[in-house]
């Protein structure tokens, strides 16, 4: 088993909480994993990812290889598209959130850029900030892509909720709560929209 | 445990027991004393963890504590060391006592610094020992190594890492920790005096350390020859660009491969690989330090392939691609980015004190007098040169834009003014405000004023509370230190405070004071629970 993931946002949108609760369900079920962060300047609301590597042999890039990763996962609709190159071309998945996140004067046509997600073939775009709302949890567009892109992770969706609970365990039970319910929905928003 | 490249070098330090940690703040090299601050065990044994001024007082803070007999760590990152070489160079002749590690993480490729220098070859430079961890569990290692090298020599050690490790997580698996060295004194009461008559006797004992080291790389655990059927070519790899190769070939390379990880690189197993082998291929993140050494200057007999002779790329960090074209193997990169994304360059924080004081400035001295005006500095305020402000001029090196702004309006140019921030003030920028003082010279100095260490988040800064004392200590004229808080409110006011100061003639000091967004929220979010 193995899975190779770029973690897509803006700097300040919180990818590394995704990352987070992937590497407690990797850890939890005896993979081996790398990770490999951006910090500085780039925090400061610029293009930010994550090369998040887990696998059941030992791991030696902590970068992922072009043209490899199995998955995108992308918090913001533009960013997803940054890292078309590192997507394996012939079987990678794309799961992103809907909602541009516009910070820069020469950012494209929502229209077109909604169009250009459509185009690619394996593409789970998903309203993140709705779903979250609808689950009465408006902050949580983080757990709801993460959700969705569990599916394809290869990782026990109940590990991954496990790690949910301990890892906002100590914020009290009704943000576990909120943040389960944020992953769920998206997991099931995944589930039915990868077989149509 | 699954930790950082950074974070397992602390760990590390502190389980080979360390007695103090030493750094100024600095992308990629940040998170080492973070750690050791957050740390429990740091803090039941009162383990040195708090910042240094700049790099060069963190340097000569961890050679004091070796020269007490215990173990001590120095950190910053590449750039950091160019402050700290006095002390760095001269730590080569004066040798150690306890173990003493400098650590310095290396920016390739810039993600978040202004060159990408390579700090093996300063650490050749200053004669050291050098150690190249090429994961975490490695990082986490070879501190141990680190500091039994060191004692064993009486020398320092340059450990030496790059953003990747710095900022890579992965499991590692940590040792029984070891207790801290007691207080003792040198043997030698003059072996940290370089007066000349004891300096000779030091540096030839420096010297003849270097064989010693030679043999230490070429029986080092780190560093291993592994045979290939495939004499074709044989392939160096150091540090990191060996996980980067071993990617490619999924952990069995078909050439025989030489891994570097402990400098001196160590010259029989390489001998062996250029015997063996028609060509050799280096591999080497940063310059090509190993590349030269072994080209020589006459470029014959061995056929080398590496960044030199375009294979690789002659700058730039390396990764599995970049190796794999290298090799010749099919290219495995997906589809292009599409037209229609835009670049996303990082900008000041909504909310942000700089961005006040640079609408003032614009109003007040770029509009009237052209743009060329202000000397910049380093942290987030750099970002004033971008849009949608376009001021700032240079951005070359801590503390530089007082005495470059000084410099300019030596040559006659008016206005000169300079922009640097609390941290990078205290850091570099007191000693060249006095050479203004006393030279009377005609410059603005702003000091924006945040009150933190922003660009590497949020770390605390020497200047906190105490930098109007400073400024006047230095001999500015109370009457043109000017405090005044950026807010929009305040902008008529800023830019009357700007435009009396540019026309005072001498040394002007204005102090834009407001705390940063990020830590204003970090600490109001820490206040509500």
């Amino acid at each position: 088993m193995k899975c190779d993931m770029i973690l897509a946002g803006v700097g300040g949108q919180g990818i590394l909480s995704i990352a987070q609760i992937f590497g407690y369900a990797a850890v939890e079920s005896g993979l081996y994993l790398k990770q490999a962060e951006v910090h500085g300047m780039s925090q400061r609301g610029g293009d930010v990812q994550s090369h998040f590597r887990i696998s059941d042999k030992p791991i030696w890039s902590d970068l992922v290889p072009m043209g490899k990763a199995d998955i995108i996962i992308s918090v913001e609709p533009m960013e997803s598209l940054r890292y078309l190159p590192w997507l394996n071309p012939e079987t990678g998945w794309i799961v992103t959130n809907t909602n541009p996140f516009i910070n820069i004067d020469n950012y494209p046509n929502v229209d077109e850029l909604m169009a250009e997600l459509k185009k690619q073939p394996r593409c789970i775009a998903i309203d993140g900030d709705g779903i979250a709302k609808e689950v009465n949890n408006a902050r949580g567009m983080n757990m709801v892509i993460a959700g969705a892109a569990s599916l394809f992770t290869g990782l026990d969706i109940n590990v991954i909720r496990k790690g949910v609970e301990v890892i906002f365990g100590s914020k009290g039970e009704e943000i576990v709560k909120a943040n389960l319910a944020a992953i769920n929905a998206g997991w099931e928003f995944a589930e039915k929209n990868s077989k149509k | 445990m699954m930790i950082l490249g950074d974070e397992a070098i602390a760990q590390a330090a502190l389980d080979a027991g360390i007695s103090g940690f030493y750094a100024y703040p600095g992308t990629p090299s940040t998170e080492i004393m973070e750690y050791a601050q957050a740390s429990k065990v740091a803090a039941e044994r009162n383990v040195h963890r708090t910042w240094s001024a700049n790099e060069k007082t963190a340097v000569e803070g961890a050679l004091g504590m070796s020269y007490a007999g215990k173990r001590s760590m120095a950190m910053m990152k590449h750039v950091g060391l160019n402050v700290a070489m006095d002390p760095f160079v001269n730590s080569g002749v004066t040798g150690a006592n306890g173990g003493c590690i400098v650590t310095v993480a290396d920016d390739p490729s810039m993600h978040s610094s202004q060159d990408e220098q390579d700090s093996r070859i300063l650490a050749k430079f200053a004669l050291l020992p050098i150690l190249e961890p090429s994961n975490q569990q490695e990082a986490y290692d070879m501190v141990f190594h680190g500091y039994e090298l060191s004692e064993k020599y009486k020398t320092p050690v340059l450990m030496r890492v790059t953003t990747r490790l710095s900022h890579s997580r992965s499991g590692v698996e940590l040792r029984d920790p070891i207790a801290p060295n007691e207080l003792k004194l040198p043997e030698d009461k003059r072996q940290f005096v370089l007066l000349p008559a004891l300096a000779k006797k030091s540096y030839r004992r420096t010297l003849e350390n270097q064989k010693k080291f030679m043999e230490e790389s070429e029986n080092s655990p780190w560093n291993k020859y592994i045979d290939g059927a495939d004499k074709s070519l044989g392939i160096i790899a150091c540090g990191l660009a060996f996980n980067y190769l071993m990617e490619n070939f999924d952990g069995v390379c078909p050439y025989p491969v030489v891994k570097v990880c402990q400098y001196p690189a160590p010259k029989k197993l390489i001998a062996r690989l250029a015997s063996e082998c028609e060509k050799v291929l280096v591999l080497e993140e940063g310059m090509p330090m190993v590349e030269e050494a072994l080209r020589g200057l006459l470029d014959k007999d061995i056929k080398v392939l590496g960044r030199m002779s375009g294979e690789l790329p002659r700058d730039g960090e390396l990764n599995p691609n970049l190796i794999a074209a290298a090799l010749g193997l099919k290219e495995t990169i997906g589809k292009d980015v599409p037209a229609l994304v835009a670049g996303r360059p990082p900008k000041l924080c909504p909310g942000c004190s700089h961005a006040d004081f640079y609408a003032a400035y614009v109003e007040a001295v770029k509009d009237k007098y052209g743009d060329g005006h202000l000397f910049g500095d380093i942290g987030c305020y750099t970002l004033g040169a971008l849009p949608p402000f376009q001021a700032v001029n240079s951005c070359v090196d801590m503390g530089a834009s007082i005495t470059m702004a000084k410099g300019a309006a030596d040559a006659g140019m008016f206005p000169a003014c300079a922009v640097i921030g609390d941290s990078t003030f205290t850091h570099s920028g007191m000693t060249g405000l006095l050479d203004a003082v006393i030279d009377k010279a005609n410059i603005v100095v702003f000091i924006s004023d945040n009150s933190t260490t922003g660009m590497t988040g949020g770390q605390k800064s020497h200047a906190e509370g105490r930098l109007y004392q400073i400024v006047k200590g230095l001999g500015v004229d109370e009457n043109h230190i000017r405090v005044v808080v950026p807010t929009k409110a305040n902008h008529e006011e800023m830019v009357k405070v700007i435009t009396e100061e540019i026309e005072y003639n001498g040394v002007s000091v204005i102090i834009p004071q407001r705390e940063c967004m990020q830590t204003l929220r970090r600490k109001t979010k820490a206040a509500k629970k």
